[in-house]
């Protein structure tokens, strides 16, 4: 049986990993190779590297940069942003990535799916969609940051991308985006009654509680979130931890396994005794990551 | 010296990047006549199975590969690679493979439901024939990341690590100084590169006693 799975979505804004806060408002955190060292080091499945800047300043994607950090990167890594043709597919994963996520170029042209989906298989195909909820309650498409509108529901939306040769659906919700309320579950519920291939749900994670619903309520096959991992040491450890406690099955594989210990309302863990503290294990010097 | 071969299939810079960080440096090797001066060998590999067999053809690779296994150069097949040393496999029609492991390839046959490929991260479970030491230091069972629509359908007494999608699947081999697995190791945190880290080891054991 296949595990569920975590998913580190880090932002990359002119070289920086950045928070992002309703697509509109952008925190600079840091250099991006730390924060691969770190989640990788901290039992996350996988990565997804999303530069803004391609599309914003009509490019493709940065090479050099994949090439760099793909070097700290010992999980399957995902590349989206400036992605339009094959030939980005093939620089990007011999740069390398494991798979690409295109948003605006496919919905402009999905052909663009079944062309990637041909040339290097469905798996190496995510599509990614923006959806936000509209006044009638419908989830409409959006692209081009939340800017451009597009008549489609993501449901329909995820549905013509599956016929059309994608593997999987990133799915992030603009309303939730940087919230902190949770994930918008009922448009995870849409996408994956529409589709069969997998769901991986972005958008709205404020404390590690709200990762299991996403799974056990919204039927995704991942869980994704960018922000909550930049702040807090272990942090996908701990979002691991909990989705474990919460009866999702992960892949916990580090020493620092916090089975025994209880979060607060944030997800923090709750302080405890100067003896369980020390033990704990924690992955020795020798250890090879 | 290990080397990687580069047969223009998949990803061969993240295999590099793995096997530096578990402890040892690698050439990328182009043509069959390169490998005579390695150690040992990674065949890496994503992708179809004729295209692959057709490319290290014409590399001049399946004579050149065999000549080293011969030898008993220690080799590690990942993914396809793994399918490779197969004796054939039916993707697209009957293709034959190296011939280094008795066993042939198969579409694996999953419940109405169950996608193809299996890709994800997936247990995979020890099996009581010797791995010399291929596992060492690894926790059993582990999960590793698969990506895969074929897999291997070999004599038990090579199979040394099973995962189950839909029934058991090969995920790693031992054939003499043969292993292989069908997951990636480099794509597989901690415990996919111990396995690289083991291997690194049994080429340098086989070299300190020559």
């Amino acid at each position: 049986m296949l595990k569920k799975r975590l998913i580190a979505c880090l932002l990359v804004r002119d070289g920086l990993i950045v928070q992002s806060i309703g697509f509109n408002k952008y925190l600079p955190i840091g250099r991006p190779r730390f924060a691969i060292e770190f989640v990788v080091r901290w039992d996350v499945d996988e990565i997804l590297l999303l530069d803004m800047s391609a599309a914003r300043e009509g490019r493709g994607p940065d090479l050099a940069l994949i090439e760099m950090l793909s070097r700290y990167c010992f999980v399957p890594l995902t590349v989206g942003g400036g992605v339009g043709s094959v030939a980005d597919v093939r620089n990007v994963i011999r740069s390398g990535a494991d798979k690409v996520s295109v948003n605006a170029h496919a919905l402009a042209r999905p052909g663009l799916i079944t062309e990637i989906a041909e040339a290097f298989g469905s798996q190496c195909a995510v599509v990614s969609i923006d959806a936000r909820k509209d006044a009638d309650g419908t989830h409409r498409v959006y692209s081009d940051s939340g800017r451009r509108a597009w008549p489609l529901t993501a449901a329909e939306w995820a549905a013509q991308a599956q016929a059309a040769g994608a593997g999987e659906i990133f799915l992030n919700s603009i309303d939730r985006d940087g919230s902190r309320l949770g994930y918008d579950i009922d448009l995870i519920r849409e996408v994956t009654a529409a589709v069969s291939i997998p769901v991986i749900a972005c958008g709205g994670v404020g404390n590690h509680g709200h990762f299991a619903p996403g799974i056990l309520d919204g039927g995704a096959s991942a869980v994704a979130a960018a922000n909550i991992f930049q702040h807090m040491e272990h942090s996908t450890i701990l979002a691991k931890a909990h989705l474990l406690k919460d009866g999702v099955d992960v892949r916990l594989d580090s020493q620092a396994r916090y089975a025994n210990r209880d979060f607060d309302a944030n997800g923090r863990l709750l302080m405890t005794d100067l003896q369980t503290l020390l033990d704990i294990e924690f992955a020795s010097e020798h250890d090879v990551l | 010296m290990i080397g990687i071969i580069d047969y223009g299939m998949g990803n061969i810079q993240s295999v590099r990047n793995a096997l530096e960080r578990a402890g040892t440096s690698a050439r990328i090797v182009l043509q069959g006549a390169e490998l005579a001066e390695c150690d040992g060998l990674v065949l890496p590999g994503v992708g179809a199975f004729g295209q692959a067999m057709a490319n290290l053809t014409a590399a001049g690779m399946v004579r050149a590969i065999a000549n080293r296994v011969a030898d008993g150069t220690p080799l590690l097949g990942i993914c396809l690679g793994l399918q490779l040393l197969a004796e054939g496999s039916e993707e697209h029609g009957w293709h034959p493979g190296l011939g280094l492991v008795p066993g042939r390839v198969r579409r694996m046959r999953v419940a109405p439901g169950s996608h193809l490929p299996h890709v994800g991260w997936n247990e995979a479970r020890r099996t009581p024939v010797d791995d010399a030491g291929l596992f060492e230091g690894v926790p059993d069972p582990s999960s590793f990341y698969f990506v895969h629509s074929y897999a291997l359908d070999c004599d038990p007494g090579v199979v040394i690590a099973t995962t189950d999608y839909d029934g058991p699947v090969t995920a790693a081999i031992r054939f003499g100084s043969v292993f292989a697995t069908q997951f990636h190791p480099e794509r597989s945190q901690t415990n996919g590169l111990r396995i690289l880290r083991n291997f690194v080891a049994h080429v340098a054991a086989r070299c300190a006693h020559a």
